[in-house]
């Protein structure tokens, strides 16, 4: 069971909780909602939560809550530049497919 | 897949559901965009990775419009279909472009704002704008991979309400919706976390390349009030370059350059004043068209005393705005350095030394402006846990009312900050007087001629009184967007008037400079206006109430000498009403009064009698 950062996301997110001030790691999640039954969630975090587990990669404390890590194991994070976008992009091996959008997944 | 940003704890968005907020700082000279991502606030590049959009349009051959560096690069050849500093005519009339016969433009005087001819047809401001605005609108959204929710934008602060007004138009017609508009020091100050601390006063020191603009911002509470605005319009990094210009047209000795040369040799001015930033002396060389070639040293040492009296002029603002702030530089807890030509060495030292405290300079000052107006839409949107800034504004101008003689009384004074009511109390001028005009006029003069008509409006039905015994209270009110409502109210009766004053376009930062500074140059002259309106005032109440009092019972309390000499002086009085001398209508206005007071004191018996004739002595006493 583990999630991993690619080396530029974790130099990404060292850089925006550098700037943000505050902050012990990443948060990664998935709920229900969305048009494909499920969608990512990505947040700072500031306090642990009991259940939480938590991953260290590059550096970085990722935690997760061990429900969303059922549907996210094995994934990796990763920071890419599309065009004039740019941000992050969840490559979960679980997914067997996405909306549209690729905003929501289903397993 | 669609990218994902970090979000603050909790505050992650459903799919579909990402609140997309920009900054837009929408300049005279460059407009830039930024955002927020994953809690960090950055400027948005184009495709060729440039920060700054030239703030150009230009309508090529079909009449459709052309944003930015290509503008800019053939604003020579195109000068009538490519508009430059638009800004300067957002919300202004003809009448308000004193150097309307400067610019290469084909003006069309409208009412509310002036038009633009150009191939494209005739265009207002604000669609000009709106074309700036639409640029940095489909660079944010493909940047961003999604519709906007909302945009800041920002607007110097002593834009007045028609200039924000026909900002927010030019976003609307661009499909941008409008979170707020915030004030560029304000924005300033934000993306450099002053409103992190729980208070403090600042000064943000804003050189761009025509206009020079200092605030003094401050904070307490979490509020961020600007308390005081001042600057140059006509002071800015261009004048920096036109003295090395001058200076490098002087050494070699080339007079009458052709407008090809003159613009090549300006160019290699701004480029020798950006390379000063850094290194102690640069080199220009250019071979003009004539084939002379042009080859100086400009070392720092020279360029610093060719400018320096430039940098002098800025502190002149300053120390106005500290002065209506009612501040020392002791009370300055931070200074933020604003816009490109802060840049240059000896301004940052000219700055520190005058407050005595090294500026805040480690963003970019091109873009702090921008990255403070994302910061702010970001929290707008909903996509930060609100500490919630609530920024206020001041009035640029004073607002008052006309009152006898053509003086304006000042009702709100300049600075106050939104939102504001003020009321003060009037009286009437005659007896019986049943309507009043009130003339609600902005401005520091002190003759109603000098300062701007806002709005008139009559408050009518005020019951017959004596002269000065009706008391009307007028009300301004100033609500947070800036709009003024004046309302009339006459206390014993209650009859009421109000008044909405939306301005179709306002004062623009020169004419309120200038303004201000009449104000501070006709100090004297207002205040011996002043007094000889007032002395007429005070001299034609007189003579009204002397002229009442005789046709009532002149011919049986006065003898015939009496009389004439009451007649003589008021004569005497008339006369000089209408000379310009305030202290010889006092003199006889005092000599009347002299010559009634034996008249006055028998009216005053008279009356006494009258009121005590057949009464019972227990029945006054009760």
């Amino acid at each position: 069971m583990a999630i991993t950062l690619s080396e530029s996301a974790a130099d990404r997110i060292q850089k925006f909780l550098s700037q943000r001030g505050k902050g012990i790691g990443l948060r990664l999640g998935v709920r229900t909602s969305g048009c494909s039954g499920m969608a990512y969630t990505l947040e700072f975090v500031d306090e642990t939560l009991p259940d939480d587990l938590s991953f260290e990669s590059c550096g970085v404390t990722v935690l997760i809550d061990p429900k969303s890590l059922t549907f996210l194991d094995g994934t990796e994070l990763d920071f890419v530049r599309e065009g004039l976008n740019e941000g992050f992009k969840f490559n979960n091996p679980n997914v067997k497919n996405t909306c549209g959008c690729g905003e929501s997944f289903n397993v | 897949m669609a990218l994902l940003q970090i979000a603050e704890p909790g505050l992650c968005a459903d799919p579909h559901q990402h609140r997309l907020a920009i900054g837009i700082d929408l300049g005279t000279t460059n407009s830039l965009v930024a955002t927020v991502r994953s809690g960090s606030a950055d400027v948005l590049e184009d495709e060729a990775g440039r920060a700054l959009l030239p703030s150009v349009v230009r309508y090529v051959q079909d009449g459709s419009p052309e944003v930015g560096l290509d503008a800019q690069l053939r604003q020579s050849d195109d000068p009538h279909n490519t508009i430059v500093s638009v800004k300067r005519f957002m919300g202004r009339g003809l009448k308000d472009v004193q150097d309307a016969a400067a610019t290469p433009y084909r003006f069309v005087d409208a009412p509310g704002m002036l038009r633009l001819e150009t191939r494209a047809g005739v265009k207002s401001p604000v669609e000009v704008s709106a074309e700036i605005l639409k640029t940095l609108r489909g660079r944010a959204e493909a940047a961003l991979g999604g519709e906007l929710t909302g945009a800041v934008i920002t607007v110097p602060a002593y834009f007045d309400d028609a200039q924000r007004q026909a900002t927010k138009d030019a976003a609307r017609l661009a499909g941008v919706n409008v979170l707020r508009l915030l004030n560029e020091p304000t924005a300033a100050a934000i993306a450099y976390g002053l409103d992190n601390a729980s208070q403090g006063t600042f000064c943000i020191y804003d050189l761009g390349g025509g206009t020079f603009d200092i605030s003094i911002l401050r904070l307490s509470q979490g509020i961020f009030e600007v308390v005081a605005t001042n600057g140059d319009s006509k002071l800015g990094g261009d004048d920096f370059d036109e003295r090395i210009y001058r200076w490098v047209v002087e050494q070699s000795g080339v007079g009458d350059l052709s407008a090809g040369d003159a613009r090549l040799l300006l160019s290699l001015a701004r480029k020798a004043k950006e390379a000063l930033t850094e290194k102690d002396e640069t080199r220009i060389t250019a071979t003009l068209s004539s084939g002379t070639v042009v080859d100086r040293v400009l070392t720092v040492d020279t360029f610093f005393m060719l400018t320096a009296d430039l940098i002098t002029r800025t502190l002149g603002p300053t120390r106005k705005a500290l002065r209506d702030a009612g501040l020392s530089v002791d009370d300055i807890d931070g200074v933020v350095l604003v816009g490109g030509s802060t840049r240059m060495r000896h301004v940052r030292s000219a700055v520190a030394k005058y407050f005595q405290r090294e500026p805040l300079t480690n963003l970019d000052p091109d873009q702090v402006v921008a990255l403070g107006a994302a910061m702010q839409a970001n929290l707008l949107v909903g996509n930060r846990k609100s500490d919630d800034w609530l920024l206020l504004d001041v009035i640029p101008l004073s607002l008052g009312l006309e009152t006898m003689g053509g003086l304006v009384e000042k009702v709100i004074p300049r600075n106050a900050t939104l939102p504001v009511t003020r009321a003060q109390d009037f009286t009437t001028f005659k007896d019986g007087q049943t309507a009043m005009s009130v003339h609600v006029l902005q401005g520091e003069r002190e003759l109603t001629s000098d300062c701007r008509s806002l709005a008139r409006f009559e408050l009518r039905g005020i019951p017959p009184m004596v002269a000065g015994a009706a008391r009307i209270r007028v009300t301004f009110q100033v609500d947070a967007d800036g709009l003024l409502s004046v309302s009339a109210r006459e206390q014993a009766s209650g009859v009421e008037a109000t008044i909405e004053v939306k301005p179709s376009y306002g004062l623009g930062d020169d004419e309120i400079a200038r303004m201000l500074q009449d104000s501070f140059t006709h100090a004297n002259d207002d205040m011996a206006a002043r007094n000889l309106r007032e002395q007429r005032v005070d001299g034609l109440r007189l003579l009204e109430a002397t002229q009442a009092a005789l046709d009532m019972d002149g011919w049986q309390l006065l003898s015939d000498t009496e009389r004439v000499t009451i007649d003589r002086a008021m004569e005497t009085l008339r006369v000089m009403l209408d000379g310009q001398d305030h202290t010889a209508i006092k003199r006889a206005a005092d000599s009347l009064n002299r010559a009634t007071a034996q008249f006055a004191a028998r009216r005053m018996d008279v009356s006494i009698q009258r009121a005590l004739a057949g009464q019972r002595l227990d029945a006054i006493e009760a």
